[in-house]
């Protein structure tokens, strides 16, 4: 019961808390919303040990797909987000065939490579990618009321709580898919996959699942943006972006559910809040950078593992404490 | 009940040398068969060629008639043959019983979208029931919650079977069971091997342990420098003029 109550109270600061945000910390909120269902994907795909640098690409597969079938086809745009996840899901599968035929290191540059083929692909064909202007004039999510909350999409806070509705949901999804027995063999094909194998696993078969789920959340972060924000270019799922994204994993820490998603609050809170205030802004890259540098060095465990030493030292004597991935 | 497990001028070669060298034996259905030779025999190796971890170079292993050789690990793992590995191989990050619930994969094929909305309750119970039941068959029910990594290096041999056998194994291969386990130890694993055999499961064993050997298996086949050297009961092995020259340069003495 207390347990059902921290939750009650979870949601309502969630939903009181762009009530205390300035115009552009509600837009900011919007993204941090956006990104933690990117990097919190990005997590399933560690689970089986691989680390893609193609994941912002793969979410720019959902966002270009989405745009577009609402633009070409008039898709109603919900159900284009969802289509533009399953479209990111059917990309990966594809790519899975060449990229796992590599591991690693060899697996990190090979994804790189595939997400900049991915990205010339929409410079070079204008139709229908748009080229690299990309695409513009994205339907905005229609209005909607549901009866005592009037949806007004011009308005951050109402994009916020649909956004924040559907995270929430993909949130739930990949919570329950790494607590199964699909998780759990998501982890022995990482840390033993000889052994995997020798108990029957289709190792091949997981890491492209893995992949594949991965991929549909990310595409669903990216067709989220591309109707919040009404323009997509190549330009904006480029390596910069997949920087960040790989800091917050890292700083965070990827042993925990919840690692990945601390460390996207909290270098964003850092970066927005505190960055933005001292007009630091220019210097971001060179701050997250030395950010992630100090992080492996005095933190390597990721912020994750503050979290878990004050937790447990509150439960007297904590349970067996699993060492993160890599 | 013939040609149950048969391996046919298996032969494996890695470059230059030839670690397994146009081997042939048969193993009995509900027997205890051991694969013994001096170090670098290429027992290993022929484990390796069974499980489908490596593709022979040359030759078949056939089960129940059916050629398996070249099938991938998890293809040959799912017709019934599970093995475990010379090292200890674990997933050592993960707990006891995490371990053995990977075992149970087989017979509780994970389903994702059931696994979402909670439609495997009933599948889920019963992996982790057949995973407690293999733990408990090797006395490592005390230790559920431990990291496999934690343990001493006879509960890892120990884990490293009930994993295998968690999966309702057909036949299983043992690569040196009893390294690291003190006699005592080595006793009991041994009544737990006949216990299986008791069970219907056949076992292919490689083992360093003389002693052991002799006691647990029913026939006996023996190779040196990747060939075929001997074959039979252990009464014969242990007193075969070949066998007994073979073990000469290494061990010195055959039990
Ligand atoms: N992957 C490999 N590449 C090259 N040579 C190998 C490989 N695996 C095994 N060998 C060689 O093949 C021969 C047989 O090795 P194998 O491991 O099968 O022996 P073994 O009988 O299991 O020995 P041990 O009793 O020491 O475990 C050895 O000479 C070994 O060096
Ligand atoms: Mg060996």
């Amino acid at each position: 019961m207390p347990k059902f109550m921290i939750w009650i109270a979870a949601l309502a600061a969630l939903i009181a808390l762009p009530h205390g945000l300035s115009f552009s910390q509600q837009e900011i909120l919007v993204f941090l919303t956006i990104n933690v269902l990117l990097v919190a994907s990005y997590r399933l795909l560690t689970l089986t040990g691989e680390w893609s640098l193609g994941h912002v690409v793969i979410m720019g597969v959902g966002a270009y797909t989405s745009a577009l079938l609402t633009k070409k086809f008039g898709v109603f745009v919900p159900v284009s987000m969802l289509m533009g996840g399953v479209a990111a899901a059917l990309i990966a599968v594809l790519l899975s065939f060449p990229l796992f035929r590599m591991k690693g290191f060899y697996f990190l540059i090979g994804s790189f490579a595939a997400g900049e083929i991915i990205r010339l692909l929409w410079k070079r064909f204008r139709d229908p990618f748009g080229g690299a202007k990309g695409i513009k004039g994205i339907d905005p999510m229609p209005d909607f009321s549901i009866g005592f909350y009037q949806f007004d999409f011009f308005e951050p806070t109402s994009y916020y709580y649909f956004a924040g509705f559907i995270v929430i949901i993909c949130l739930w999804i990949l919570w329950r898919i790494e607590k199964s027995p699909v998780g759990l063999t998501f982890h022995a094909v990482h840390w033993q996959d000889k052994l995997a194998q020798a108990s029957g696993v289709n190792v091949r078969a997981y890491r492209t699942l893995a992949f594949a789920i991965a991929s549909g959340f990310a595409g669903i972060s990216g067709a989220l943006l591309a109707h919040y924000v009404g323009t997509i270019n190549p330009n904006a799922f480029d390596i910069d972006l997949m920087v960040f994204v790989l800091t917050w994993a890292i700083v965070g820490g990827t042993a925990t559910f919840y690692g990945p998603i601390l460390g996207c609050v909290v270098l964003t809170v850092i970066n927005e809040i505190v960055l933005r205030e001292l007009g630091l802004e220019q210097m971001r890259p060179l701050i997250y950078g030395a950010i992630m540098i100090l992080s492996i060095l005095f933190l390597p465990n990721g912020l994750e593992s503050l979290v878990q030493k004050a937790t447990q030292k509150r439960a007297g004597n904590g349970a067996a404490q699993r060492s993160p991935a890599e | 009940m013939t040609n149950f497990l048969e391996v046919k001028n298996l032969t494996m070669r890695f470059g230059g040398l030839t670690a397994v060298d146009s081997l042939s034996f048969k193993v009995e259905h509900g027997t205890i068969h051991g694969l013994i030779g001096p170090n670098g025999a290429g027992k290993t190796t022929t484990f390796n060629m069974i499980s489908g971890f490596y593709t022979p170079t040359e030759g078949q292993v056939l089960l129940r008639g059916e050629d398996i050789s070249g099938l991938h690990m998890h293809e040959v793992a799912r017709r019934g043959v599970v093995r475990t590995f010379q090292h200890s191989t674990l997933f050592a990050e993960l707990t006891v019983l995490e371990n053995a619930l990977v075992g149970t994969h087989m017979p509780f094929r994970p389903n994702i979208f059931a696994a979402i909305i909670g439609w495997d309750k009933e599948d889920r119970h019963g992996a982790e029931a057949r995973a407690k039941e293999a733990l408990e068959f090797f006395g490592l029910d005390g230790l559920l919650d431990e990291k496999a990594g934690d343990l001493s290096h006879g509960h890892q041999r120990a884990l490293g079977m009930a994993v295998a056998y968690a999966s309702h194994p057909d036949v299983i291969l043992l690569d040196e069971p009893f390294t690291g386990m003190n006699p005592e130890e080595t006793r009991q694993m041994m009544d737990l091997m006949e216990r299986l055999k008791a069970d219907g499961i056949t076992i292919l064993i490689v083992e360093h342990d003389m002693q052991a050997i002799m006691g647990l298996c029913d026939n006996i086949t023996c190779m040196s420098f990747g060939k075929f050297l001997a074959e039979g009961g252990p009464t014969e092995i242990r007193n075969h003029p070949a066998v007994i020259e073979a073990y000469l340069g290494g061990a010195r003495h055959v039990a």
